[in-house]
């Protein structure tokens, strides 16, 4: 391992290099700030601070040298712009927050520090986490490293392209109906997004309040297993977080099934593939790539069962209306009045809100507050907002009856590879309509995944959704680890190209 | 009835619980702080905050909802009230909509010596907002010159927790109002969940006030928002009935608005329609759980209550004999029930002690304009035990009793020191008596000649000669004896 640039190790691998002093936090710190520079193109980093990464490998050195043995120490990592932070300004990708800082760090964001990560910077992500293109951001679209003229996928677009492109061993997201998991596939890497409750909000800029969750984007599940079991835990500044003891998910890798073989170490468990997520209309080379996995999970001991989630459809009409109904009362507070972006010269109070509002907000973020303070107001509330709760329940019910029969869910994450930039940009219909699969489990709380698995059209990644019961992130990545054992889809780089 | 119409009232009122932090954050509630540096990061809605409920206010809503007999919600939900205002930092109060914490209940209270009973709709906890500082400049002068007009806000107020109590119609004047209102803040006080200080807002009230003619349906009502005194509340109910009552009978129709009122002018003014109401786009929130309320959570509220002024009102009349009154007089806080009890004990004179308190007590305590009874109760009791067993006369107590206020010390030894016993020696009584009649022929004539008057005046003398000891009842017969 000491052999090979501190960019071509992942989170585990510098972790075991960092510990055996083949290496300094500052010299991988140097190095990745060095491959930022030269990838500015890719517009992955809203903001990068060298000087105070620098310090903060030092610290992290230091600890090494103390005997501090944890799997984080000096690890670098960095942050999508949802999470705030007391040392960077935190924008939620809007010219809304330009330039704000946070007197306080997410809780995120506090205890990757605690557990010794050096963060490098802030990552771009479509305004307050809305799209899946990072299109979105109010001040820069972020390429595809695979292929820079396709988009990353969002909302975590910045993340997903930093990991992708060997920038960042591993860096947060945030996912309320797809964004870690369908960039994460766009870019093919590694993304998880635990059950809902699982990490603490606080600190987290919110989008839709029952639906964001944290999660994290690395090359492989045993990095995210080390990142995610950092950073989650119950939070009491967070009331929906959930009151559990903190899990090692490394050391639920490991874990042996009973009956399992080194040949066949998923022995016995039940992987359910809803029809609904291999409509007519899956493109063929994601259907390709994701029946080639199921084959070799099968392969490696799972059993692959026909389950259904017949609300699939209706997940994306209940998706969005619940999530703009919240986006619409949690974006008030941006009204001009104690920070963000305040109109200049203006009559009044009713024209400082609207002038203020108009221009600090992009245009899908006006979509979503204008969808979501219609089917709120009376007379429509009973008709959509009720209605979609009362879906939403039935969602999540239609995955327990799966639950009975499988332990398990698998399908595509997106139903295509990444599109080209300014492909969608003019229709936030079809958008919409490409989260199909996420959106589910993300109505339901349920924890997901994606995993590389192969490539489609234009030689683009293409990504396995996993899909667990409640609190079934351990069953997640002991399967996508199980896996990655026994392939090397998740060790593909892209081409350094041009850069 | 008030000029042929009758008024129906509903009360609701605002209580700030007596919590040391907010209800969603660990701020200070505490008063009177410089601006905006009880505000924490929750407070101020900054990106990314969260809100936590204090247990602390829900268990405060819970003893009350006991205290009025009201169902205690096992799962209540706090709801969203969306509205942009800049001191309403989020952009959204958090309120109980469609859920609330105590459903039901009853308050009881006198109107004069006649009893009442309103029933209560529901009580629900929420934040209050921040305040408006209109007419404010601020020091930058760049800043100045971008706009033309500059308000300040202050939140150390937002956050604050609120019982917001709302009453069925049950009123029927503002006589009833008042005592409804003073009712439920001595409740709220004697429960130990609000200071109940009206001038600081801790307490207060918004009157929805109809008039109809005797069976008819209820009329359109007007909403009067922040009476923060029972005399406000008083003359703003009268002006509003007189003002309704006046457009009805020039045959207009009354709009439902909510409107506010004017002290100086002694008038209620409309603050906006209901054309004018803004859609709250009320919906859960999804920050905070659905509020659970476990059975055994109950119980240990229960446990910890105070015993309750009804049935402490009640024990008063059974175990003491007091009228339903005296007992509800007895019970208005929880000082003034401990203290005539302590009172009744000591000098085993329940109705005497009562009286007392209502009386000479209550007197100077409002005068003094004192919380507490600084009096100790052995003292009172010490007197009225004096005036029991015929020591001193009552006149004579009324005397020391200011001695005993003023300057305190001990009963007995200040009826010594300044001769207040009665005469009880028939040979000193007859000895003034005697005197009186020498002294006063013109009264003596007068009585003889058929006038009682003169009599009266006549057992004036003999009280006055004997600096009050006398006991009038014998001064009397004495008298009638010796001039019958």
């Amino acid at each position: 391992m000491s052999h090979a640039a501190p960019h071509e190790l992942g989170v585990a691998d510098l972790g075991r290099a960092l510990a055996a002093r083949e290496l300094s936090s500052v010299e991988v710190t140097s190095h990745l700030l060095a491959r930022f520079a030269a990838h500015e193109r890719l517009g992955a980093a809203l903001v990068l601070d060298g000087d105070a990464a620098l310090a903060q490998a030092r610290d992290a050195d230091r600890r090494r040298a103390a005997g501090d043995a944890g799997p984080l120490v000096g690890v670098p990592i960095a942050h999508k712009d949802i999470f705030v932070t007391r040392a960077m300004p935190s924008t939620a990708g809007s010219r809304m927050l330009a330039g704000y800082r946070s007197p306080f760090d997410a809780t995120v964001v506090a205890r990757l520090a605690d557990a010794g990560t050096v963060t490098l910077g802030k990552l771009n992500c479509d305004e307050f986490a809305m799209g899946s293109s990072t299109e979105n951001s109010a001040y820069h679209p972020t390429l595809n490293p695979w292929d820079e003229s396709r988009v990353p996928g969002g909302s975590s677009g910045g993340s997903a392209a930093a990991v992708a492109a060997r920038l960042l061993p591993a860096a947060t997201g945030t996912d309320t109906g797809g964004s870690i998991r369908q960039p994460a596939s766009f870019c093919g890497i590694s993304g998880i997004k635990p059950t809902y409750g699982v990490c603490s909000r606080y600190g987290m800029i919110a989008f839709a309040s029952s639906l964001d969750q944290a999660g994290v984007l690395a090359r492989s599940a045993e990095d995210c297993a080390l990142v995610l079991g950092a950073m989650s835990g119950f939070d009491a500044r967070d009331s929906t977080s959930a009151e559990r003891p903190a899990q090692d998910f490394h050391a639920m890798l490991a874990a042996t099934r009973p009956g399992a073989s080194a040949a066949r170490p998923l022995a016995g468990l039940r992987i359910g593939l809803p029809k609904e997520f291999f409509p007519a209309a899956l493109a063929g080379d994601v259907e390709q790539a994701i029946r080639a996995a199921l084959a070799e999970l099968a392969r490696l001991g799972a059993v692959l069962v026909d389950v259904e989630l017949p609300r699939t459809e209706l997940s994306i009409p209940v998706y969005y209306l619940i999530a703009p109904a919240e986006a619409s009362s949690n974006l008030s507070r941006y009204d001009g009045v104690r920070y963000g972006h305040r109109a200049e010269h203006v009559a009044d109070l009713g024209e400082l809100y609207r002038a203020s509002r108009s221009e600090g907000f992009g245009a899908e973020v006006k979509r979503r507050i204008m969808i979501g303070t219609y089917v709120l107001s009376h007379g429509y509330y009973d008709a959509y907002y009720l209605q979609a709760q009362k879906l939403r329940r039935m969602i999540a019910d239609d995955f327990q009856a799966c639950f009975r029969r499988c332990d398990v869910i698998a399908g595509p994450v997106a139903p295509t590879v990444a599109w080209r930039l300014g492909a969608q940009s003019d229709d936030p219909v079809a958008n919409y309509l490409a989260d199909i699969f996420t959106l589910p489990a993300s109505l339901a709380g349920l924890p997901g995944m994606s995993v590389p698995v192969g490539f489609g059209a234009g030689a683009m990644p293409v990504g396995l959704q996993l899909v667990g019961n409640y609190f079934g992130e351990g069953t997640l990545l002991h399967a996508a680890h199980a896996f990655q054992r026994a392939t090397d889809w998740h060790l593909r780089a892209p081409p350094e190209g041009r850069s | 009835m008030i000029r042929g119409f009758e008024v129906v009232i509903g009360i609701e009122t605002h209580a700030q619980l007596s919590t040391q932090s907010k209800i969603f954050s660990g701020a200070s509630t505490a008063f009177g702080a410089a601006a905006n540096t009880l505000a924490s990061p929750v407070d101020l809605a900054l990106p990314g905050t969260l809100p936590v409920a204090n247990r602390g206010a829900v268990e405060r809503a819970i003893r009350f909802g006991l205290a009025v007999g009201a169902r205690i919600a096992p799962v209540s939900i706090f709801a969203r009230k969306n509205y942009f205002y800049p001191d309403l930092p989020k952009g959204y109060q958090i309120s109980q909509y469609e859920t609330p914490v105590v459903q039901g209940g009853v308050v009881e209270f006198f109107v004069g010596d006649v009893g009442h009973r309103v029933q209560l709709t529901r009580a629900h906890l929420e934040e209050d907002a921040g305040k408006s500082l209109h007419g404010f400049a601020p020091r930058d002068a760049h800043a100045v010159a971008l706009y033309a007009d500059w308000s300040g806000i202050d939140l150390n107020r937002a956050g604050t927790p609120l019982l917001e109590i709302v009453s069925e119609p049950d009123m029927r004047s503002s006589a009833e109002a008042v005592e409804y209102a003073r009712a439920l803040h001595a409740l709220v006080v004697w429960l130990g969940i609000c200071d109940g200080n009206m001038q600081e807002g801790s307490f207060r009230c918004d009157a929805n006030v109809s008039v109809r003619r005797p069976g008819a349906p209820l009329g359109t009502r007007r909403e009067i928002k922040n009476l923060n005194s029972f005399r406000f509340l008083q003359q703003a109910i009268d002006a509003e009935v007189q003002w309704q009552i006046d457009l009805i009978e020039d045959g207009g129709a009354v709009r439902q608005a909510t409107v506010l009122f004017d002290p100086e002018r002694g008038e209620t003014r409309e603050m906006r329609s209901k054309e004018d109401a803004h859609d709250y786009r009320y919906f859960p929130d999804p920050d905070l759980p659905p509020l659970a309320i476990a059975a055994d959570w109950i119980e240990r509220v229960r446990a910890a209550m105070p015993e309750l002024p009804r049935h402490r009102a009640e024990r008063f009349q059974r175990d003491l004999g007091l009228g339903a009154y005296d007992a509800a007089m007895m019970t208005q806080s929880i000082g003034v029930a401990t203290y005539f009890e302590a009172v009744a004990a000591a000098s085993g004179q329940p109705k005497l002690a009562a009286n007392w308190i209502m009386g000479e007590v209550a007197r100077r305590l409002n005068a003094s304009g004192a919380s507490e009874i600084a009096l100790p109760a052995a003292t009172l009791a010490a007197l009225i035990g004096r005036i029991a067993d015929r020591t001193i006369s009552n006149s004579a107590a009324r005397q020391l009793f200011e001695v005993l206020w003023d300057e305190g010390g001990d009963v007995d030894a200040l009826i010594a020191a300044r001769g207040l016993a009665q005469v009880g020696d028939s040979a000193e009584l007859e000895r003034i008596v005697d005197e009186v009649i020498a002294g006063n022929a013109k009264s003596v004539a007068e009585f003889r000649a058929g006038k009682d008057k003169a009599f009266n005046a006549l057992v004036g003398q003999a009280m006055k000669a004997s600096k009050g000891r006398a006991d009038p009842a014998a001064v009397s017969a004495l008298l009638k004896k010796k001039l019958g």
